[in-house]
């Protein structure tokens, strides 16, 4: 497969996921004084379709650069995107990808790709101790960042009771930040 | 006899932040008498939650100044990549003069960057001539960026929709002289790095990361150009005025002829990039247009603009030391982010460091482990496991820095007989 123009991109997903693609974006922007576009690609996908899509971003291009997972607390659910930057190494090719995988609070769990990039294991153990997702099927699941005598159950990221709210230590005349 | 290891807690007997060292980190390396045969990297002992101050205090125009914050030698690139992410967030424009004093001021700070790394790889192979005539010549480009931001580091130039600062007409000739100094040391310093003998022997082989598995693990920057691989942030994604300049990635086969991925190759791409930045920078001083540097220059506006901003955005920028990567998600009626997500370069780096290190010398792995520019700048302390004894002994960044000394030294002693 050669390179693909986001919208091409767009379609493959479209074409090997199926039913287990939920919606796509794609956002462009025009930089520099020659408009050159900024691209980036966003899908959502349901966890069952994650590995497929992730083994497709694999066939689009062979050892693809995967660079963090987000995870962001929405309330009700958990959010977890993986960002690749696909196409590096070719000139003004690169696609900033964001594959969002959403899992709500009463099962956390996603299925583990460093099988597939071995390069995603810190990004995983991070996804872990930060925002309390178990990754089934990860060989290394030590902290990274926190250390060990760090509460367990506690959660940096998160916005409801297993955060670190009680942990903050409030300076005089300001509020603490209460959890919703 | 190996099975006898057992793996215990490791309590650090100086604390986790040594006053001399900004960011510590730890190497457990398991060594077969002076070979390493396993390596583990126990990260995060200064985790600050830089993010979460974002996510719960501040509002988007007071974490640039954090972003600043995150590194004291990248303070160009987290706060470039930051602005952009928030900008395309809520859908705010930059004005042209504006995306090239981002890019000016990201080249100087990797002029910077790289020679404070070649310094610091002469440092660690005992070469302390080298170390601080490098330094001296770094000093130029941090007199001009105080000159040009009025600070050292922490330049505190960029700003949501724009920079804080112009570069203004009458500063341009002290910009080229300094330009003209590097191009005039340029040669002497690629003689001195690059032809020494002392350097090669010490960093041709050693640390060496194969293009296959520099992709594997997802390394960033200097690294996976160092291996063969020609990507570069500034090179594959239009940011800033770097399309209209034409940035191509450096691999170390334009001077060396092959690829070796090891830490010689390193020192070449760096000592190219240098070059590259010079190049660039002159570049964007003629093709910079006129015109504002900053969309909104009122702060209460802005924030009122942030506030009502609903949307995510990703940004990429390349620093010194690789692919830098910000997340934001803003919502609207909110003061402070959503959600910010900040992967730096180190971050992908340190998966590597074992594939690197593994097969190594304990005398090579502060130039090899250094070869990385970690951001967590010292590879203190090292934990060593003997295989055959099951003893746990540590060694402090000073008795590995005189194991690595001594290394040059033999080898030294060695070639003079030759």
């Amino acid at each position: 497969m050669g390179i693909l123009s986001a919208r091409d991109v767009e379609q493959s997903f479209k074409d090997a996921l199926d039913g287990a693609l939920v919606t796509t974006r794609i956002y462009e922007r025009e930089v520099g004084l020659n408009k050159n576009h900024y691209t980036s690609l966003w899908l959502d996908v349901k966890r069952d379709g994650f590995r497929t899509a992730v083994l497709h971003v694999c066939q689009l291009q062979e050892l693809p650069h995967f660079t963090v997972i987000a995870p962001v607390d929405r309330g009700e659910s958990v959010e977890l995107l993986y960002h690749f930057a696909l196409y590096h190494g070719h000139h003004l090719k690169a696609i900033a990808l964001a594959i969002r995988v959403t899992l709500q609070k009463s099962d956390l769990t996603i299925p583990t790709i460093s099988d597939i990039i071995p390069g995603a294991i810190f990004a995983e153990r991070e996804t872990q101790e930060m925002m309390g997702v178990k990754v089934t099927g990860i060989p290394d699941d030590r902290r990274l960042f926190i250390p060990d005598d760090f509460p367990q159950g506690v959660y940096p990221w998160r916005r409801d009771e297993t955060g670190p709210h009680d942990m903050l230590r409030v300076l005089p005349g300001r509020q603490g930040i209460q959890h919703e | 006899m190996s099975d006898s290891i057992q793996k215990t807690t490791f309590t650090m007997p100086i604390g986790p932040i040594h006053p001399a060292i900004h960011e510590p980190i730890r190497l457990d390396l398991s060594v077969d008498g002076e070979e390493i045969v396993d390596v583990d990297v126990a990260a995060g002992q200064v985790h600050r939650g830089i993010e979460w101050i974002g996510m719960n205090r501040n509002n988007p125009v007071q974490s640039i100044y954090l972003a600043e914050r995150v590194c004291g030698i990248c303070s160009a690139c987290h706060p470039f990549t930051f602005v952009q992410a928030v900008e395309q967030a809520a859908g705010i424009d930059v004005p042209p003069r504006a995306e090239y004093i981002r890019v000016i001021i990201a080249e100087m700070e990797r002029i910077h960057s790289h020679l404070l790394w070649a310094g610091v790889a002469g440092h660690e192979i005992g070469f302390e001539s080298l170390f601080h005539l490098v330094w001296r010549v770094r000093e130029k480009v941090m007199d001009l960026t105080e000159y040009i931001t009025g600070n050292r580091n922490s330049k505190a130039m960029y700003q949501i929709g724009g920079v804080r600062r112009d570069i203004t007409e009458d500063q341009a000739p002290t910009i080229r002289k300094t330009l003209d100094y590097y191009k005039s040391v340029f040669d002497e310093l690629k003689k001195l790095l690059l032809d020494d003998p002392t350097v090669k022997m010490r960093t041709r082989g050693v640390g060496v990361l194969s293009r296959e598995d520099a992709l594997r693990l997802c390394a960033a920057g200097p690294m996976l150009r160092a291996s063969g691989v020609a990507a570069d942030v500034r090179q594959d994604f239009a940011y800033a005025a770097y399309a209209d300049l034409g940035v191509r990635a450096i691999t170390p086969d334009i001077f060396t002829g092959a690829v070796a991925g090891d830490t010689y190759d390193r020192i070449v791409v760096r000592l190219l990039e240098v070059k590259q930045s010079i190049e660039l920078i002159e570049k964007a001083l003629a093709a910079m247009p006129d015109g504002p540097i900053l969309t909104e220059p009122k702060i209460a506006k802005l924030l009122a603009v942030l506030k009502k901003a609903d949307g995510e955005a990703v940004a990429r920028t390349e620093a010194p030391r690789g692919e830098c990567m910000h997340y934001v998600r803003m919502k609207a009626g909110e003061d402070v982010l959503e959600a910010w997500k900040i992967r730096a370069p180190t971050y992908a780096n340190l998966i590597a460091v074992p594939t690197m290190l593994i097969g190594q010398q304990i005398a090579d792995v502060p130039i090899a482990f250094a070869s990385i520019d970690p951001c967590l700048s010292c590879s203190n302390r090292a934990v060593i496991v003997d295989r055959h004894s099951g003893t746990r002994t540590e060694l402090d960044s000073e008795q590995l820095h005189d194991l690595s000394v001594e290394k040059t030294r033999r080898l030294n002693s060695e070639l003079t007989y030759k």
